[in-house]
C-alpha cells in the first residue's frame, strides 16, 4: 500500500462539556488523498472530533497540527479557509433559496463587492452537479423543491464548490438511494486523485469496507483502534466499537409477565417524497415487561411514538390497549387510555420551562383535582409532593420554575407527570439521554420498580449496553422496518449491531421494492 | 424536606428584598403616579374626578384583560379596538331599527336582549380570529389585523359613516334603560366599574383556579409539550380570542351608551393601548407569563397618567412622549426582575445539592 501525506494531526485532544467528557486524549491522523473512516456508536465522540477539526467546537486542551504548523481554529470561516469544508449530518441548506443561491451562500461572488454575478454562479453550479453526475438539477430551483437525497448531494458540492483540501463527510448517505451512493463514492475516489484528505463517518459498516483507507474506531470518547483499512472486516469494527467483551449485567429476577397490555400493528407514516419513515411496524408489550427498541438515529422508533401519541394525522395502523382498539386521534383521549409517553428531548417536547415544578407534574392530570370547572390547588400540590417524594426529586420549592432543575431531576418531572396519568403502557424515549450516570441508574431501577406493578414499558435507547441491561426483550429497527427481534438473554452485542446496520435490511429489501414499483 | 428552604445568608436576603420590590413595581408605580397628581394637579382627588377617571379606566381594563389571556398564549389580538366599534354600531342599529324580518314588521329589543345580542357578535369575532390561527394556520398578528380592518369597515358600512345619534330607545319596547350601561351607577359606584370588577374577577379566577388557565399558561410556555401532555392546543386558543372578543363587546356597549350614540370610528387604536397596559403589568410577549391583577393596575397606571397629565395641562404631545417611555421602562426593569429572579431561584437550587 502507498504511504499518504498526514495532513491533520489531533494529539492529546481533550474536550469536555458540562457534566461529560467527549473527547478523552484522542490522537488521530488524517491522511491527505485517502479516505479516512471515522466509526464509533451514538456519542462516541466522532462527530465532536470532527467539529473541532472544522473549528465549529475548540479544543479544551491538546494540540492540532494543520500541514506540521500547529492551528486553532476559533470559528468555522478560519478552518474553510485553510482548506477544511465539512458536510454535517443534519443539512444546513436554505430551503427558500435557489440552489446556486445555497452554493455560494456567505462568499457570493460579485462584481464589484455589491452586484452578485448569477451567472457565473449558476455556470460554476452546473459544473459542480456536472461532476457530482446530478445535471438534472436546474441551478435556479428552489433548494426546498429538491428530494432529501438530492439536497444531499448540493450540501455536498457545497463543500467542492470551496475546493476544500480536507473534506469530512458525517453520515452523507443516511438519506441517498444506492444509484447515489454509488455516484458518490466515485465522486470520493475523484477528490482522492486529486490529494484531497477525506473524513467519513458512517454506520453503514459495509460501506466503510468498501470506500475507506484508514480506520479510527472511538468508543466513550476513546481512541480504540486506529490502522489502515487493509484486512480489516465488519467483525473487527464492531468488536473495537463496543469492546472486547459486553460486560454482565446483574439481571433482576425474572418476573411473570401478565397478559398483553399494549399492541401497535402495521403502524406507517409517509415520508415527504416517498417511501417510510416508519414502514409497516407492528410491536406489542405484555404487563410487567420492558421492551427495549434499539436503532441509530433516523431508524424511525421515535416517529412510531409519535403515532401512537396522535402526533401524526397521516399515520396508519391500529393501535390496542388491553385488547380494545384505540380510536381516540386526540393526545389526551390516548392518555386517558393510558398511554404516556416520556419525549426525547426534554426541554422542547416534555417540560414547560417557564412553569413551576408543580405546574408541570400535574399538566396531564388537572382534571383528578377539578370538580366541574374548580381546580382545589392544595390537592394539586398534595399531589405533586407525592410524587416529588416518590421519585425523590430533589428540588428547593415546588414552586420554582423547573428550568432551575438538574438534567436528571427534570427528566423525573417529566416522569412524574406520566405517571400521575395512571397509564398502563409508558413509552420512553431515550430515557437516560443528558443525565449523569447516578441519575441514570436510578432511573433504571424506577422502570424496574413500576413493571413491577404492572405497567407494560417500551424505551427506545441508542446505548448498546442500556438495551442489553434493561430489556426483556429487544427489538431492533433499522430505516423505519424491524430488523431483528431478539430474547435478552441470549443476545450478543454483535448480533444488535448487525441488525442495526441499515444497508443490510435495503439489500435485503431491495428487490421486493423494485418488483412493488 | 423537599421543602426545605436552605438558610438563607446576607447576599440572598437583600437579593430577595429586591425582588420583591421589583415584582410589585407596577403597583409602586401606581402609587407613585397617584401620589404626584395628588399634589401637582387640582382637583385630582375630588370624588367627582375618582369617578370620572375609574370610567376612563375601566374601558381599557376590559381590552387589558381579554388581551392579557391572548398574550399569554403567546399570540395577540389587533382587532379589539375595531371590534369595539363595530359592537357599537350593532347595538345602535338594533334599538334606532330594531331587525327587519322582511313581513312587514321589525323586530325590537329590549336592553337585555341588546346586551346579549352585542356580546355574541364581538365572541363570534372572536371565534372567526380563533378558527383562522388555528384551523387555516394564520399568524394571530395578520389574522387579527386583517380582522381589524374588515371590522372596521363593516362598522363604517353600518351607517354609511354616519353616527347613530340619540340612543334614548323607547320604553315601548323596553330598551330605554340603554344609557344606564354607561351612565348608571349602584351604591354611587358607576355599573360600569361593577362589570369590570366582575370580569376581572373572573378573569383572575379563571386564570389561576381552573384547567382552561393552566393550559393558557401551559400553551404560551411550550406549545409542543403542552399538545404532547394532552392540552387540547387549538381549544385554548380558540377560548382565549372569543374572551377577547367578549371583553371588545362590553366595551361597545358601554361607550355607545355612554354617549348615546354610536359611531363607527370609536375604538380606533384602543388595542395598542390594551397591549400596552398588560405589558406595563408584567405580561411577556413571548407568552407564558402574565397576571390579571398586574394588567389591571397596568391599565390604571396608563390611565391616570393621561388624566393626571391633562389636567395639569400638559401638551398632548408631551403626554404621548411620556406614555412611551413609560412602557419602555416597564419592560427594562422586568427583564431585571427576570435575571434575578433566575439567579435567587438557582442559588436557592445549589444551596440545596451542597
Amino acid at each position: 500500500m502507498e504511504t499518504h501525506e498526514i495532513g491533520l494531526t489531533i494529539r492529546d485532544g481533550v474536550k469536555v462539556y458540562p457534566g461529560t467528557i467527549a473527547l478523552n486524549h484522542v490522537d488521530f491522523d488524517l491522511h491527505m488523498g485517502a479516505v479516512n473512516v471515522l466509526v464509533g456508536e451514538n456519542g462516541a465522540g466522532k462527530s465532536t472530533m470532527m467539529k473541532i477539526v472544522a473549528g465549529v467546537e475548540p479544543l479544551t486542551s491538546g494540540a492540532m497540527e494543520l500541514f506540521g504548523k500547529p492551528v486553532r481554529f476559533h470559528n468555522k470561516n478560519q478552518a474553510e479557509a485553510a482548506g477544511i469544508g465539512i458536510v454535517f449530518q443534519e443539512l444546513n441548506l436554505f430551503p427558500n433559496l435557489t440552489v446556486a443561491e445555497n452554493i455560494f451562500i456567505g462568499r457570493e461572488k460579485t462584481r464589484m463587492g455589491i452586484d452578485i454575478d448569477r451567472d457565473y454562479q449558476r455556470a460554476e453550479t452546473r459544473k459542480i452537479l456536472k461532476r457530482l453526475e446530478h445535471e438534472d438539477i436546474d441551478p435556479d430551483t428552489p433548494l426546498g423543491d429538491l428530494r432529501i437525497g438530492q439536497q444531499q448531494i448540493i450540501e455536498i458540492a457545497k463543500s467542492l464548490a470551496q475546493s476544500a483540501r480536507i473534506l469530512i463527510l458525517d453520515e452523507p448517505t443516511s438519506a441517498l438511494s444506492a444509484a447515489e451512493v454509488d455516484i458518490l463514492f466515485r465522486v470520493i475516489r475523484d477528490l482522492k486523485a486529486d490529494g484531497v484528505g477525506i473524513v467519513y463517518i458512517s454506520h453503514r459498516l459495509e460501506e466503510l469496507v468498501r470506500i475507506g483507507d484508514y480506520i479510527t474506531v472511538l468508543r466513550d470518547g476513546l481512541v480504540t483502534g486506529a490502522r489502515s483499512m487493509e484486512g480489516i472486516d465488519v467483525g473487527w469494527i464492531v468488536k473495537n466499537m463496543i469492546g472486547g467483551a459486553s460486560k454482565d449485567f446483574p439481571k433482576t429476577e425474572v418476573q411473570a409477565f401478565g397478559a398483553e397490555i399494549f399492541r401497535a400493528e402495521d403502524i406507517t407514516l409517509p415520508r415527504m417524497g416517498g417511501g417510510y419513515l416508519v414502514d409497516h411496524i407492528s410491536m406489542s408489550v405484555r404487563a410487567g415487561e420492558i421492551l427495549g427498541v434499539y436503532g441509530l438515529m433516523g431508524a424511525g422508533r421515535s416517529e412510531f411514538f409519535e403515532c401512537v401519541m396522535a402526533q401524526h394525522p397521516s399515520s396508519g395502523g391500529k393501535f390496542f390497549v388491553e385488547g380494545k382498539e384505540v380510536r381516540e386521534r386526540s393526545v389526551a383521549g390516548r392518555i386517558n387510555r393510558g398511554i404516556a409517553l416520556i419525549p426525547e428531548n426534554r426541554k422542547q417536547d416534555g417540560l414547560i420551562e417557564i412553569l413551576s415544578i408543580r405546574e408541570n407534574i400535574t399538566l396531564s392530570s388537572l382534571k383528578d383535582f377539578t370538580r366541574i370547572f374548580h381546580m382545589s390547588l392544595a390537592k394539586e400540590a398534595r399531589a405533586a409532593a407525592e410524587y416529588v417524594r416518590k421519585l425523590s426529586i430533589k428540588i428547593a420549592s415546588l414552586e420554582n420554575p423547573v428550568s432551575s432543575l438538574s438534567g436528571g431531576n427534570q427528566q423525573k418531572v417529566v416522569v412524574s407527570k406520566a405517571l400521575m396519568t395512571n397509564p398502563k403502557v409508558l413509552l420512553m424515549d431515550e430515557p437516560s439521554r443528558g443525565i449523569d450516570i447516578g441519575a441514570k441508574a436510578e432511573m433504571f431501577r424506577t422502570m424496574r420498580a413500576l413493571t413491577a406493578q404492572g405497567l407494560g414499558i417500551i424505551f427506545i435507547t441508542s446505548d448498546l449496553e442500556e438495551v442489553m441491561a434493561l430489556s426483556d426483550r429487544i427489538i431492533v429497527m433499522a430505516d423505519g422496518r424491524i430488523s431483528g427481534e431478539f430474547d435478552a438473554g441470549a443476545v450478543t452485542s454483535e448480533d444488535l449491531v448487525a441488525a442495526s446496520t441499515p444497508g443490510r435490511t435495503e439489500e435485503k429489501e431491495t428487490p421486493l421494492e423494485e418488483a412493488a414499483s | 424536606m423537599s421543602s426545605a428552604v436552605a438558610n438563607p445568608s446576607k447576599d440572598n436576603q437583600s437579593g430577595a428584598m429586591l425582588l420583591l420590590l421589583l415584582k410589585a413595581r407596577t403597583f409602586i408605580a401606581l402609587i407613585v403616579v397617584f401620589t404626584f397628581f395628588a399634589f401637582a394637579a387640582p382637583n385630582f382627588l375630588s370624588t367627582a374626578n375618582m369617578i370620572i377617571m375609574s370610567k376612563h379606566v375601566a374601558l381599557n381594563a376590559f381590552l387589558a384583560i381579554g388581551m392579557t389571556f391572548v398574550i399569554i398564549t403567546g399570540g395577540i389580538d389587533l382587532s379589539v379596538g375595531s371590534i369595539v366599534g363595530l359592537c357599537g354600531m350593532v347595538a345602535g342599529w338594533l334599538i334606532l331599527n330594531g331587525v327587519d324580518i322582511g313581513l312587514g314588521w321589525t323586530i325590537q329589543f329590549n336592553t337585555l336582549e341588546i346586551m346579549l345580542i352585542v356580546i355574541c357578535v364581538g365572541i363570534l369575532i372572536g371565534l372567526i380570529n380563533g378558527l383562522l390561527i388555528t384551523k387555516l394556520n394564520v399568524a394571530p398578528f395578520i389574522a387579527t389585523l386583517g380582522m381589524l380592518y374588515v371590522a372596521r369597515g363593516s362598522a363604517l358600512l353600518s351607517s354609511d359613516g354616519r353616527t347613530f345619534p340619540n340612543l334614548n330607545g323607547s320604553a315601548e319596547y323596553g330598551n330605554h334603560t340603554f344609557y344606564l350601561i354607561g351612565a348608571g351607577d349602584f351604591l354611587g359606584i358607576p355599573i360600569s366599574i361593577w362589570m369590570l370588577v366582575a370580569v376581572g374577577i373572573g378573569a383572575a379566577y379563571v386564570a389561576n383556579r381552573t384547567p382552561l388557565g393552566r393550559y393558557i399558561y401551559a400553551v404560551g410556555g411550550n406549545e409542543k409539550s403542552a399538545g404532547l401532555s394532552g392540552v387540547n392546543v387549538h381549544m385554548v386558543k380558540i377560548a382565549v380570542y372569543m374572551f377577547s372578543g367578549f371583553c371588545a363587546a362590553l366595551v361597545g356597549l358601554i361607550i355607545s351608551s355612554q354617549l348615546v350614540a354610536s359611531h363607527p370610528a370609536t375604538g380606533n387604536m384602543f388595542e395598542l393601548n390594551a397591549i400596552a397596559a398588560a405589558v406595563l403589568g408584567g405580561t411577556s410577549m413571548s407568552g407564558g407569563r402574565g397576571k390579571i391583577a398586574g394588567t389591571i393596575i397596568g391599565a390604571f397606571v396608563i390611565g391616570i397618567l393621561s388624566d393626571g397629565l391633562v389636567m395639569m395641562g400638559v401638551s398632548a404631545f408631551w403626554q404621548t412622549v411620556i406614555k412611551g417611555l413609560v412602557i419602555i421602562a416597564a419592560v427594562v426593569v422586568d427583564q431585571a426582575q427576570q435575571k434575578l429572579q433566575a439567579r435567587v431561584v438557582l442559588q436557592q437550587q445549589a444551596a440545596l445539592n451542597d
